[in-house]
């Protein structure tokens, strides 16, 4: 009798594997650890952080766009940072439908772009933000924005300037984190503060830093931003599917503010 | 207006194509594999999806599979769709989340192209399986969009 239960229950769980396909139903740790990261792929967007947050209801992002920076930085990892934060703004911007500011913030983009001696591919993208802003082509400019971004970076690649690439993702997640923080903060809503959490995202933009060569690593502004990233990791560590109380969106808003304050800084060396 | 803002989304993805292919020369069959995703992915522009300007190219041989980590917000709607050479007579699409434990998805399978879709409920890290089922060894490629 015992061996017929086990039969059948044999049989059931086979018939399991069949329905649920051939993958296996848990992969293990180890494997996990060995899957493929890069920048292309594994870190998000602007865009795609913006409209997880406008599920619940439009914010406020008016009032999540901030003053000019300046274009006028010596230091290259700086300029690297300022750049992925303004390609951030540009998203905001785009969500607000300010097409004036969206044509001052694409013209910041380009000025930062070319003190990085990124190719004409680049700058000719400042042309077509301005064309599109004109027409309140909204659609349009986000994927203009996202394309300027991956051409910065692609360009970036072919100068050997390959430590840049990260840094400009760097600044966007901080600057779409603050502004998206801040929105939370200003509408409390769960389902919204719910796209806070991240970890394993901050863990790998530290990985990324990590590698990075040991000059530019050495950098004071580099060396800071790393130092906060731990802190920050911390901080957007939530359980799964729990929201994190409008006290810990506050904590986020601060630390990310902390960073964003440095890396635009005048006098960041 | 959607019809131009596909058109626009394939512009901008062939536009990167060639500024990545001045830096990386890519081979006609990540080429070949790079479209068949996006023919894909463009389905999904249809119905409000934006693709994402990136991808994950790679080589799979028979019965092994290529594992890439992506980072979700709740709230959002996912598609993520493969395209591989004619070489792949069957290839499938699988998502996890940050335990390792398999995502419900809904599913679409066409030979040398499938996709995954799902709305996770909590944000943070999820891993794209990818595996060739059936055929020889080819180039596929991984490309993602969201609304």
């Amino acid at each position: 009798m015992r061996r017929v239960r086990q039969f059948f229950a044999l049989t059931f769980l086979l018939g399991c594997c069949v329905v649920i396909g051939a993958e296996p139903a848990r992969l293990p740790a180890d494997q996990l650890a060995k899957a493929i990261r890069n920048d292309a792929i594994s870190i998000p967007t602007p865009g795609e952080l913006f409209a997880a947050l406008e599920k619940p209801g439009k914010p406020n992002w008016v009032g999540q766009m901030r003053g000019p920076i300046g274009t006028t930085y010596k230091n290259r990892p700086q300029i690297a940072l300022n750049l992925g934060s303004l390609i951030a703004d540009g998203f905001i911007a785009v969500e607000a439908k300010d097409s004036q500011q969206v044509k001052n913030i694409g013209t910041d983009i380009i000025k930062l772009a070319k003190a990085l001696g990124v190719s004409e591919n680049v700058l000719s993208r400042g042309n077509s933000i301005n064309e599109f802003a004109e027409n309140d082509e909204w659609d349009a400019l986000q994927e203009e924005l996202e394309a300027t971004q991956n051409e910065v970076k692609s360009s970036m690649q072919s100068h050997r300037d390959q430590d840049l690439i990260i840094l400009v993702s760097v600044g966007g997640w901080i600057r779409g984190t603050q502004a998206v923080s801040a929105a939370v903060m200003q509408n409390y809503d769960e389902r919204a503060a719910k796209v806070l959490r991240q970890p394993a995202l901050v863990s790998f933009i530290e990985s990324k830093l990590n590698d990075i060569s040991p000059d530019m690593r050495d950098e004071p502004l580099i060396k800071e931003v790393s130092g906060e990233l731990p802190g920050i990791e911390k901080l957007v560590t939530f359980p799964a599917g729990k929201a994190p109380s409008a006290d810990d969106v506050r904590k986020v808003n601060e630390a990310v503010g902390k960073v964003m304050s440095r890396i635009q800084a005048k006098d960041a060396k | 207006m959607k019809l131009s803002i596909l058109s626009l989304s394939i512009f901008a993805a062939i536009s990167f194509t060639t500024a990545t292919a001045l830096s990386t020369p890519e081979s006609d069959t990540e080429v070949a594999a790079r479209k068949a995703a996006l023919d894909l992915a463009g389905a999904f522009s249809n119905e409000g999806f934006k693709m994402r300007d990136g991808h994950w190219s790679g080589t799979i041989k028979p019965k092994e599979h290529a594992l890439i980590a992506v980072n979700l917000y709740a709230g959002n709607q996912y598609w993520f769709s493969v395209g591989a050479t004619d070489l792949a007579k069957k290839i499938a699409v699988n998502v996890y989340d940050e335990t390792g434990k398999l995502v419900q998805t809904e599913g679409y399978n066409e030979g040398e192209k499938a996709a995954a879709g799902f709305s996770p409920t909590s944000s943070g890290q999820y891993y794209v399986l990818v595996d060739l089922v059936e055929g020889n060894e080819s180039s596929v490629c991984l490309v993602y969009s969201y609304k």
